[in-house]
């Protein structure tokens, strides 16, 4: 994967500087204060090899020093299955490149004290050195327990933090600057049965050498990690021992990146149930004795028990789930409207411009229809970017898209889908690229590659163009029926969309349905920060910009280069500069521009390709020219209507309203003189359109979140071939049935 | 001894033991769903599953063929 193009090598950071890592259960507010900690310096990467957005930023200490920051996506446990999950012990240690923190913040909510502190112990059982983040203590209240008391107990610093008032934090850094010097100490709550003991003392033996204690550490342990108590190498071991299975080639296998020996080792012992009872078990029993002394109320949370009353009931919150997404829809369809079109006229100005100050000439027009149409076709799609992620950040940090995934699961569940994959799913109505980019609320890559898969069959607003001409030119009928048809596009989208999600998760392997629990934290209804949701929403478009933009205005040079060169007119064509030099009229001239341009097309490498695909989309009802437009329509789908303009000499300026563009289809003729695009056709185009995967700014951006050409090559592989059969379908069975 | 799958809205239970693979049963002890603890469904979702279940002060969403793995008694006291 190409994309660490930010801090490529965790392994160092800049200058020495000591490394943090802040750790924490999702929704405890670890952003936030990720966010106050680093200030403007934070930036978003993606661990390497796998989408997870990675914060990094700089924190400064005491005495003018400056630490380097890396967040850890939030979680429960370290134990993992998935390759996401192993982030967590892989920051943490400091494996697979990462470096070893110098210290671990843990963040510990203050309302949830038990639970959260779960992690701290596991943290702690690897000889980190933690200090504790209490958070939520404005919500916890009196049910805060007393941080010296919980330092006392848990043998490290405790600071109650408020990172919106920025209460607490530079008492945080100064307990860093102390921890910095501490020993590392591995701490453990239990002792292991000797026959748990046994298996750490075999598993430690295959742990590879880079995963020591003593190598990470590049200092000899302390005295007290070499006595009988368990040291951090038994908590590595048994994290092993814990995760590690068998290796089956189902897709129900781990996805852990460890060395073959350590695997081995583990399945080489028997291991039962026990061995996980045992372990989680004296965790719980130790945390359950020791935080009810401390933690002496419940929180309250009866004021998100009252919304949910409401928001989650039978009926009033079906109407609320429907309202909201009502509201995110319309936003992104036509609230971004507006802005889109801003783009578009802003980038349309300045290629006139460029074109009257530079003259014509080749280079003028790769300037101004190659690389300046790229560049805005690559912003076009930054209104509705924006918007999504604006809403999806809000809906995310006020608590209410974990309730939209406990509403549609049932729905979305049957088709396999995860429940928050809803969100996705509509937002392709308007845009698959936005659509794409929020399957990130997902965190499991199966869960958001099928999403990926099947996102680009809904209906997006560009194939609206499509229709329309299609429909306005060659579908006959009142206004009733062909609006009717238009709803029938949408019903089908949606319909091949859970169907293709279903017979996928049932059939391509790396899809398949996992078993494992279906567990939503929902989390307490809060207020979002503002400067969270725009900062995250800022960041995550810029990586659009970076990294998908970049190729997709390669690729949209690449397509215009196709439909541009050669320049030279086929061989016994009419001398068009002589003749529009005589043309009596401005009218006459412009029509002989027109042809030429046509000509021109047709003769370029694009026109080429549409004439060669020629005998392919035939069975389809399709002939060349409709080719020349599939092709160009590969840089948006909306581009075939003015491909088809400048293909029937309407210009390049023709859109789905041009009358003289749907005269020419309606009047077009085949060489036998029957009508070369009847009824029969205009359905099978639109069906081509509404499953065939043309859009290359889609796959561009699915190759750079699913980090290879392979689920991008897949994509387009299934959506041509069903739309070229269904197409097939509909057009010859449409022929045997009588119609023409 | 009943599954919480079974158990009506509202009425708190004790957890029994946890059931099922050997992931899943883990995932679910580690979320703190031990023996001996309290769980109470606060709602079933609009279309029947999953459930809205409290423990440990959290809530969660978990579905009703994963509810039907815990096995769950009457509250102590």
């Amino acid at each position: 994967m190409t994309d660490c193009h930010d801090a490529a090598d965790p392994g160092a950071s800049p200058s020495g500087a000591p490394v943090i890592v802040l750790a924490g259960n999702p929704n405890v507010g670890k952003t936030t204060l990720f966010n106050a900690l680093t200030g403007s310096s934070a930036k978003v990467s993606n661990y390497p090899g796998i989408t997870v957005d990675r914060l990094s930023g700089a924190m400064p200490l005491p005495h003018g020093r400056v630490a380097q920051v890396y967040d850890v996506p939030g979680t429960y446990s370290l134990n993992a299955r998935s390759a996401e999950e192993q982030i967590a012990l892989d920051a943490l240690v400091g494996l697979h490149g990462a470096a070893t923190p110098d210290v671990v913040i843990v963040c510990l909510d203050a309302t949830q004290v038990a639970r959260s502190a779960y992690l701290l112990l596991q943290i702690q059982e690897l000889g980190a050195r933690c200090v504790v983040a209490l958070t939520m203590i404005d919500e916890a209240k009196l049910a805060t327990p007393d941080p010296r008391a919980l330092a006392a107990l848990l043998g490290c610093e405790v600071v109650a933090v408020t990172a919106r008032t920025k209460h607490g934090l530079e008492d945080l850094r100064a307990a860093v600057d102390r921890t910095l010097r501490a020993d590392r100490r591995p701490l453990w709550r239990w002792v292991p049965s000797p026959g748990l003991r046994a298996h750490l003392d075999v598993v430690t033996t295959a742990l590879p050498a880079s995963w020591r204690a003593a190598i990470r550490h590049a200092a000899p342990a302390t005295a007290t990690t070499a006595g009988p108590d368990p040291t951090a190498d038994d908590a590595l071991a048994l994290w092993s021992l814990l995760c590690l299975e068998r290796r089956t080639g189902s897709s129900d296998d781990d996805e852990l990146d460890v060395p073959d020996d350590l695997r081995a080792a583990v399945t080489a012992r028997t291991i039962d149930r026990a061995i996980d009872d045992e372990a989680v078990l004296a965790r719980w029993a130790w945390l359950d004795r020791e935080i009810p002394k401390l933690v002496r109320r419940a929180p309250d949370r009866s004021r998100t028990e009252r919304i949910d009353r409401f928001l989650l009931h039978r009926a009033i919150g079906f109407i609320a789930f429907l309202g909201v997404m009502a509201g995110v829809f319309m936003a992104l369809f036509w609230g971004a409207d507006p802005m889109i079109g801003w783009i578009e006229a802003a980038f349309k100005m300045i290629a006139g411009e460029l074109r009257e100050q530079l003259g014509d000439g080749i280079f003028t027009d790769f300037v101004c229809d190659g690389l300046i149409a790229g560049v805005g076709g690559v912003l076009v799609f930054l209104p509705q970017i924006l918007l999504l992620f604006l809403f999806l950040g809000f809906l995310e940090d006020c608590g209410y898209l974990a309730r939209i995934a406990y509403l549609m699961d049932r729905i979305m569940r049957s088709m396999n889908l995860h429940g928050r994959a809803f969100v996705p799913m509509m937002s392709g109505f308007a845009c698959a690229i936005p659509a794409i980019l929020a399957t990130r609320t997902m965190e499991r890559r199966r869960d958001r590659i099928l999403t990926m898969m099947v996102v680009p069959l809904m209906t997006c607003s560009a194939r609206l163009p499509v229709y329309t001409l299609v429909i306005a030119a060659l579908i006959p009928g009142s206004a009733l029926t062909q609006a009717l048809l238009m709803v029938g596009m949408y019903l089908f989208s949606v319909i091949m969309a859970l169907a293709a999600a279903w017979i996928m998760s049932k059939t391509v392997k790396p899809l398949k349905a996992k078993r494992l629990p279906f567990l939503i934290e929902l989390p307490p209804y809060r207020w979002p920060r503002g400067l969270d949701v725009v900062r995250a929403m800022w960041s995550k478009s810029a990586m659009f910009l970076r990294e998908a933009g970049t190729v997709i205005l390669v690729c949209s040079i690449a397509l215009w280069a196709l439909l541009y060169f050669p320049r030279e007119l086929p061989a016994g064509s009419p001398d068009y500069a002589a003749m529009i030099e005589r043309a009596p009229s401005a009218e006459a001239a412009q029509a002989l521009d027109s042809e030429r341009s046509a000509l021109q097309l047709a003769n370029s490498y694009g026109g080429r390709l549409g004439h060669a695909i020629e005998p392919a989309i035939a069975p389809l009802g399709f002939d060349w020219k409709i080719g020349v437009g599939i092709v160009g329509a590969f840089a948006a789908r909306e581009v075939f209507v003015s491909t088809l303009g400048i293909v029937y000499s309407v210009g390049a300026d023709a859109d789905e309203g041009s009358e003289p563009l749907r005269d020419k289809l309606r009047t077009a003729t085949k060489p036998d003189g029957s009508r070369a695009y009847t009824p029969l056709v205009g359905l099978s185009l639109m069906i081509f359109f509404a499953l065939a995967c043309q859009c290359m700014s889609t796959l561009a951006v699915v190759r750079r979140e699913t980090g290879g050409l392979r689920w991008p090559l897949f994509l387009f592989g299934y959506m041509t071939a069903l739309a070229w059969i269904v197409s097939f379908c509909v057009y010859q069975g449409g022929r045997l049935l009588g119609f023409s | 001894v009943a599954s919480l799958a079974e158990i009506p809205t509202g009425r708190a239970v004790t957890v029994r033991g946890v059931d099922g693979s050997r992931a899943f049963r883990r995932r679910l002890l580690e979320m703190g769903l031990v023996p001996g603890v309290t769980v109470r469904i606060v709602t079933v979702a609009p279309l029947g599953d999953p459930l809205q279940v409290e423990v440990r002060g959290g809530q969660w969403s978990i579905r009703r063929a994963e509810a039907a793995q815990i096995a769950v008694g009457e509250a102590a006291r």
